[in-house]
């Protein structure tokens, strides 16, 4: 289980078990609909739910292929690694742990940077991977993410970042707490040089990366129905001792409160985003 | 022993049954020569004691004295520490959140802005003090702080006590995530000098949005941690029980962040803890704070935001692939 479904209140995470009665492989069910599609039109979907239009989870990667050009695109910063610093030790070593996730993922830590094109304007993508500690910024996390807000000062680019992410790397413990600070830091030059930050929170994005760079977006933009919030919904159902109100914390949620500026669907990120950094910089 | 007694802690027990002592001696209505000197014993025995107890002290009974029901809240150093203090009250939006304190202040001839978390006292305040956890109101009201600060060129001190920022469903609705990050971006860059003390509980981001500064001071037995060792525990340990050995794993200690250059400097407290003496903790506490606040005066202040700014991007630590 990871550290965010342990979060979930308990008929969130209810719901969720019945997922695994399906067979892994070639059948997917939608966690929102309980539609069952063949896996290879689900990922050629998007990890869009072809029948309610739920949003999957989807890998970094995956996400930076869809949205940028094909292309002139080129990854950055692959030569930062995780560090263990504190000698960090739970049931397991964080340093077993690391190489263990590094293998079944793929990835050397949570997030993943790019430079390339968004319909022929240079642009620097960060993507948040949830499959990696879920989505926790730790040190690798902020450096990355401070490393492309430099870059875009220096090539006079835009910065996009999608989040997912369930807050900050326990096993890091302060030095990932200042990552929030660090982050938060970086957009700060990138703003005095009028240059564009625009923020997506998908599913899910809690925590210290929600209340660091996340929500300081110029432009915040969700994915429908994704979890957006600072406190995990456990947490807050067992501090109020009532039961949280439907769709709470959910991006059309944040919308209606006025936490976010727009919802859009997977597909029309490129052309959204696209079309605001246009206008943004053109003067 | 009676009843529990708020005044010790469970590893202090040795010190209650010394004071009983001296209680009952004291008490007692004949008192010749010889019980005057058991008592004089008594209370020397006492204080080795309490030396003997906070020589070794662990990282977990670090966290109970951070946490110590009677240890100085904000408002105790307003009292004690401050000259003067105009309280401002409310984020001009919503309303005023009462587990964050902000006001003009002045310590000698020292002026400056001050935000600090305040925890409550007695059951009936700690409901109305949220238990130190801000909502975004606090956070917005320490923002118009900030942004005063920065307008009128005074220099911005925060006392850092909560346990984290609130999780709540109102809290939520008016999306806690933006006042907290908000006041990251601002802190950041804000064109006065900042001096930020943890005083008891560093909770998290409900700490660290209003505890960027140029100076992050900690007090000898405060912690700050990216969660509570007791949510720690239960996550990772997946046993709430085990908030001991979370509590060592995290470093949330002064003296380990101050290795960890994570912090600049430690406020040491009185013997026992702050709560033993707030007298003298909050003469401690002036000396530190008066000397930090006439070094920044000092400093130019374009090369003060810079300096911060490079701090804040050394925060981390990772390693570099050199083959790739
Ligand atoms: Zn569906």
């Amino acid at each position: 289980m990871s550290w965010l479904d342990k979060i979930l209140p308990s008929r969130i995470r209810a719901s969720k078990k019945k997922q695994s009665s399906v067979p892994e492989g070639l059948w997917h069910k939608c966690s929102n609909c309980e539609a069952v599609i063949y896996r290879a039109e689900y990922e050629k979907n998007f990890n869009i739910c072809p029948k309610c239009n739920h949003h999957g989870r989807i890998s970094a990667r995956k996400r930076i292929d869809i949205f940028l050009d094909k292309n002139n695109r080129e990854e950055l910063f692959v030569n930062i690694l995780p560090k263990d610093v504190l000698n960090f030790k739970d049931k397991e070593k964080y340093k077993d742990k690391l190489s263990t996730t590094q293998e079944k993922t793929g990835e050397k830590d949570a997030l993943v940077a790019f430079k390339g094109n968004l319909k022929n304007m240079p642009v620097i993508v960060c993507c948040f991977e949830y499959s990696f500690f879920g989505g926790s910024m730790g040190s690798v996390v902020g450096e990355k993410f401070s490393r492309s807000a430099k870059l875009c000062v220096e090539t006079k680019s835009p910065l996009i970042c999608f989040s997912a992410s369930g807050g900050a790397r326990m096993q890091e413990s302060l030095f990932s707490l200042f990552q929030m600070a660090k982050t938060s830091s970086a957009l700060n030059e990138l703003a005095s040089k009028q240059l564009p930050f625009i923020s997506v929170l998908t599913d899910p994005t809690m925590g210290g990366v929600s209340a660091s760079l996340a929500m300081l977006g110029d432009i915040n933009i969700a994915e429908p129905n994704a979890l957006i919030g600072f406190a995990g919904p456990r947490v807050i159902e067992q501090t109020v001792g009532e039961k949280l109100p439907e769709g709470f914390q959910k991006s059309e949620f944040l919308k209606k409160h006025g936490s976010i500026d727009i919802i859009a669907n997977r597909m029309e990120h490129r052309s959204i985003i696209s079309n605001i950094l246009n206008t943004f910089t053109q003067n | 022993m009676a009843e529990y007694n708020p005044n010790y802690l469970d590893f202090e027990q040795s010190l209650l049954k010394i004071e009983d002592k001296i209680n009952t001696l004291s008490n007692s209505t004949d008192k010749n020569e010889s019980t005057l000197s058991q008592i004089s014993k008594l209370k020397e025995n006492f204080e080795s004691e309490t030396i003997k107890i906070f020589k070794n002290l662990s990282d977990w009974q670090i966290s109970q004295l951070a946490r110590h029901p009677l240890r100085p809240y904000t408002l105790d150093y307003i009292e004690h520490l401050f000259t003067d203090f105009t309280e401002l009250h409310g984020d001009r939006m919503y309303g005023d959140d009462p587990a964050i304190i902000t006001g003009i202040a002045k310590i000698d001839n020292l002026d400056f802005m001050f935000i600090g978390h305040q925890k409550g006292r007695d059951a009936k305040e700690k409901v109305h003090r949220n238990f130190g956890m801000p909502k975004p109101e606090g956070y917005r009201k320490a923002h118009r702080i900030m942004q005063l600060a920065e307008k009128f060129n005074l220099p911005l001190v925060t006392f850092i006590d909560t346990p984290g920022a609130y999780p709540g469903i109102d809290a939520e609705s008016r999306n806690q995530s933006q006042a907290i990050a908000q006041n990251l971006y601002t802190m950041s860059n804000l064109k006065v000098p900042i001096i930020s003390i943890i005083i008891g509980e560093g909770g998290s981001g409900g700490a660290l949005a209003i505890g960027i500064g140029d100076k992050i001071a900690m007090l000898e037995y405060s912690i700050y941690s990216v969660i509570s060792p007791e949510g720690c525990a239960s996550i990772l340990w997946k046993d709430a029980k085990k908030a001991a050995t979370a509590a060592e794993a995290l470093c949330i200690t002064s003296s380990k962040l101050l290795n960890f250059n994570l912090i600049d400097s430690i406020i040491p407290e009185p013997v026992g803890g702050a709560h033993r003496d707030y007298v003298a903790m909050s003469s401690a506490l002036k000396i530190n704070l008066t000397n930090m606040l006439e070094e920044v005066k000092l400093k130019n202040i374009n090369d003060l935001i810079l300096q911060r700014k490079n701090k804040i991007e050394d925060y981390g630590d990772y390693n570099v692939d050199e083959n790739s």
